[in-house]
């Protein structure tokens, strides 16, 4: 019975339940090709989800990574045009290794200063930002100047299908880095200690320094890991939208928080988990993806964000009150 | 003469020129039940950190199985075996039971991956040589804190430890608890390991122990065989007072004089039954029984919080209906709950804007506050409750609990209140503060004509200030004591039936 009190059941019931009622009202929601592309949908929220998790379970909050995300991005696809350079595997690498480093400086004022994560967050996310926009540039590099090494590798498909009126249709293997990158996260978290080390920040940080962890390389570690979570994803999607925008990801922060909330991470710190962001993600992308079938208006769906965020805050703040009386 | 497993010779201890120790001496014998006794700010936390390498000393020496130890560091200390569980056991409620076990074990051996296998076979192993059986899939954060202490117990015997220090280890147990963590501190004795008990409860102290350190601001007062202390002595060292208490008796009057709060067939089905209580002027009515027995939930209804689905209740005759909490101030019934820092004041606000908290309505004029009268009504209860600071803009989260307590009652005394309802009113207050309050809470009542109910887990409170004491069980008063009646043991045994 242990199983129907575990969160991650909750939500993937809730989940099931939501797709049913959606396939009601639009039949054409089960057709593949709508599955497949919220699938591709979820690639980027979830990265940075996952990201953003391991941060809500040492109890912090991240706004920063969408500005660490373009930066990195930015930067790697300006650099591959000024080398000319045509790979994939170092491009990726060095956005990663930039996410660290702004990750790093999150880490820094949070771990030095003793500073509310939020605050911190805040301020190096419109820092990072501002300095991309003032002093790197505010030009889009479209299709014809993005490198096409980079496009090439985000048109990778796993199963590749034809419609009946001959169109062609896929699902992209970037599906699969999410999900690589989703039991990588989860392994970590699980099975050593550095992850255990997360959960002991955010159950109790008196505590985790009385047993002994290293509370200043758990919080380098959360923040950097977060920030390396963000740049590839943040790269990644250039590739897959085709598109350089140093203007990108406004407002994703509020999408992604809303989704890991969804999945049951605690807005308190200590309690989260991999499966159930995932779970989280996808409600949400589809949620949103139904809003847009139906022609709702984005600024709607703004409203549609900002209340999932205060239900699933609610909900779980909630549960965990009552964990705790 | 057992052997020494700690000495600590002529300890002092200097904070920016303030003196926490003076030339304190504690020597801790193999496998003995040692008691630290003292107030709050006496030193026993500056003493315990030293012994457990959180703070050096500035003056003497500590001796460890008879090797002198220079610096004494946290890990040092550790690894000589001593383990310290704080008084809020340090444990992470989010993880279960078996991680918060395996955890210092883990980290000791410096593991990066994660076995939950070895998890739980050491946390399986921990439980099994305390002898109790706790699930280890639970979250610590679902168990009971006696459940939450044997795991801290537990963890701390996982180290082969050879001292623990217990810090207020009785704070949260009831009776029960009390006694069965009692029987696994002896178990662990039997076993050679030598324990700190540091505590300000008389009565547990001088059961459990066998030798007994006293200290007052900073200097030891008393040591010795605990067998040659008796509870006045200990206090006597403690406070430095001759504290001489009289227990309050008041014969309960006739039929002719009108009750200050009279229940009648007050009912909450599931919390309490068909409650009958009549409150005199002058009266301190105790009201004890276990945890969930009821009590609190009467308690929140006669302030206003718990809406009762039946029964009456008058105040000087008149009848009063208890919807919300301002009608039950209006009506001149005033609560002091039983967690005052989280329920009864705003501990960031200072204790002028604490006192006058409950009479905006009365000093204000049209909407306004009449500033000049707030000052003079806080200096006034400061003054009158003899609460010590050096100011009423003091933030109240920086007083003593001793202090903080008497803002709380300094603010109901100005609503005019005739009905005070004190839950728990000396929690995690030391014995002098403690005495002071329960005079003050006397006089109220002998000047002001108060009625007072007094809900508390502290038997010897109950029994040395109430007239009369109530019995409450499983929702219903069960049985009802008066004058001479009354004693300590009669109620304790009385509780102890009540399972």
């Amino acid at each position: 019975m242990k199983l129907f009190k575990r969160s991650e059941f909750v939500i993937a019931a809730i989940l099931l339940l939501a797709m049913v009622v959606i396939g009601l009202i639009n039949p054409a929601f089960w057709q593949l090709d709508n599955i497949f592309s919220l699938l591709r949908s979820n690639v980027i929220i979830g990265i940075m989800a996952l990201g953003v998790l391991i941060v809500m379970i040492s109890g912090g909050i991240d706004v920063s990574f969408p500005a660490f995300a373009v930066a990195a991005m930015y930067l790697t696809v300006k650099g591959m045009i000024y080398f000319g350079y045509d790979g994939v595997i170092v491009p990726f690498i060095a956005a990663t290794i930039m996410g660290m480093l702004f990750g790093c400086l999150n880490a820094f004022f949070v771990y030095k200063f003793r500073m509310i994560p939020l605050i911190v967050t805040l301020g190096t996310g419109s820092m990072v930002r501002g300095f991309l926009l003032g002093i790197v540039g505010t030009s889009m590099i479209n299709i014809n100047k993005m490198p096409d090494a980079l496009i090439d590798f985000a048109k990778t498909e796993v199963i590749s299908m034809d419609k009946a009126d001959g169109t062609h249709f896929g699902l992209t293997a970037m599906v699969l880095i999410y999900v690589g990158l989703a039991i990588l996260v989860h392994l970590v978290l699980r099975y050593t200690m550095i992850g255990r080390s997360v959960f002991a920040l955010g159950g109790d940080e008196e505590a985790a320094k009385r047993v002994g962890f290293d509370v200043r390389k758990t919080i380098f570690f959360i923040y950097c890991f977060a920030g390396m979570l963000a740049g590839f994803g943040g790269l990644l999607h250039s590739g897959m939208i085709w598109l350089a925008n140093p203007r990108d990801f406004v407002g994703l922060e509020l999408d992604v928080i809303a989704a890991v909330v969804l999945g049951g991470a605690s807005i308190f710190g200590g309690r989260g988990s991999v499966l159930g962001t995932m779970l989280g993600v996808f409600m949400l992308v589809m949620v949103k993806n139904s809003l847009i079938i139906m022609k709702v208006e984005t600024t709607w769906q703004r409203v549609v964000v900002g209340i999932v965020i205060v239900i699933a805050t609610a909900m779980t703040a909630w549960r965990d009150r009552k964990r705790n009386a | 003469m057992s052997e020494a497993f700690i000495e600590l010779r002529h300890i002092g201890k200097q904070f920016l020129g303030l003196r926490a120790l003076d030339d304190v001496s504690l020597t801790i014998n193999k496998g003995e039940i040692h008691c630290l006794a003292g107030e709050n700010g006496s030193g026993k936390s500056t003493l315990i950190k030293i012994i457990s390498g959180v703070y050096q000393p500035t003056e003497g020496e500590i001796i460890i199985e008879g090797e002198k130890v220079e610096n004494l560091s946290p890990i040092e200390s550790v690894n000589r075996a001593i383990q310290v569980i704080y008084q809020d056991f340090s444990l992470f409620g989010n993880l279960t039971v078996a991680e918060n076990l395996a955890l210092n074990t883990e980290l000791r051996a410096k593991t990066k991956i994660v076995s939950w296998g070895r998890v739980k076979k050491l946390a399986r192993e921990a439980l099994d040589r305390l002898g109790v059986d706790i699930d280890l899939d639970a979250e610590v954060e679902s168990l009971p804190t006696s459940s939450k202490q044997l795991v801290a117990i537990a963890r701390a015997l996982m180290s082969d430890a050879k001292l623990i220090i217990m810090d207020e280890p009785t704070t949260a147990l009831t009776g029960k608890e009390v006694e069965t963590l009692f029987r696994i501190v002896r178990d662990i004795q039997s076993r050679g390991i030598a324990i700190l008990f540091v505590s300000h409860k008389m009565r547990e102290m001088l059961e459990i122990s066998e030798r007994l350190t006293v200290i007052r601001n900073g200097v030891k007062v008393a040591e010795g065989s605990t067998s040659d202390f008796d509870e006045a002595a200990v206090i006597r060292h403690m406070t430095g007072l001759d504290i001489e208490i009289e227990p309050f008796r008041k014969e309960k009057p006739g039929p002719d004089v009108m009750p200050r709060l009279d229940v009648q067939g007050l009912t909450l089905p599931g919390d309490y039954e068909n409650i009958n209580l009549q409150l005199y002027p002058g009266e301190i009515v105790g009201l004890s029984g276990l945890l969930g027995s009821g009590r609190t939930e009467l308690a929140l209804s006669l302030f206003g919080m718990l809406t009762p689905a039946s029964g009456s209740v008058k105040v000087d005759g008149k009848a009063i209906a208890l919807d919300s909490v301002q009608d039950a101030i209006a009506e001149g019934i005033a609560y002091v709950p039983e967690d005052r820092l989280s329920e009864g004041l705003f501990m960031t606000q200072s204790i002028k804007r604490n006192i006058i908290a409950t009479s905006l309505d009365n000093l204000a004029k049209g909407g306004i506050i009449d500033i000049p009268r707030v000052d003079r009504v806080a200096d006034e209860t400061i003054a009158s409750m003899q609460i010590a600071t050096p100011s009423a803009e003091k933030m109240v989260g920086e007083l003593s609990g001793g202090n903080a307590q008497r803002v709380v009652l300094g603010r109901w005394l100005l609503t005019d209140a005739k009905v005070l309802i004190l839950n728990g009113p000396t929690v995690g207050v030391d014995v002098g503060s403690k005495a002071e309050i329960h005079r003050k809470i006397r006089e109220l009542v002998e000047h002001h004509g108060l009625a007072v109910l007094m809900i508390s887990d502290d038997v010897l409170e109950v029994a040395q200030n109430c007239s009369r004491v109530i019995l409450m069980h499983r929702g219903r008063f069960v049985d009802e004591l008066e004058g001479d009646a009354i004693s300590e043991d009669v109620i304790s045994e009385q509780l102890k039936s009540f399972t």
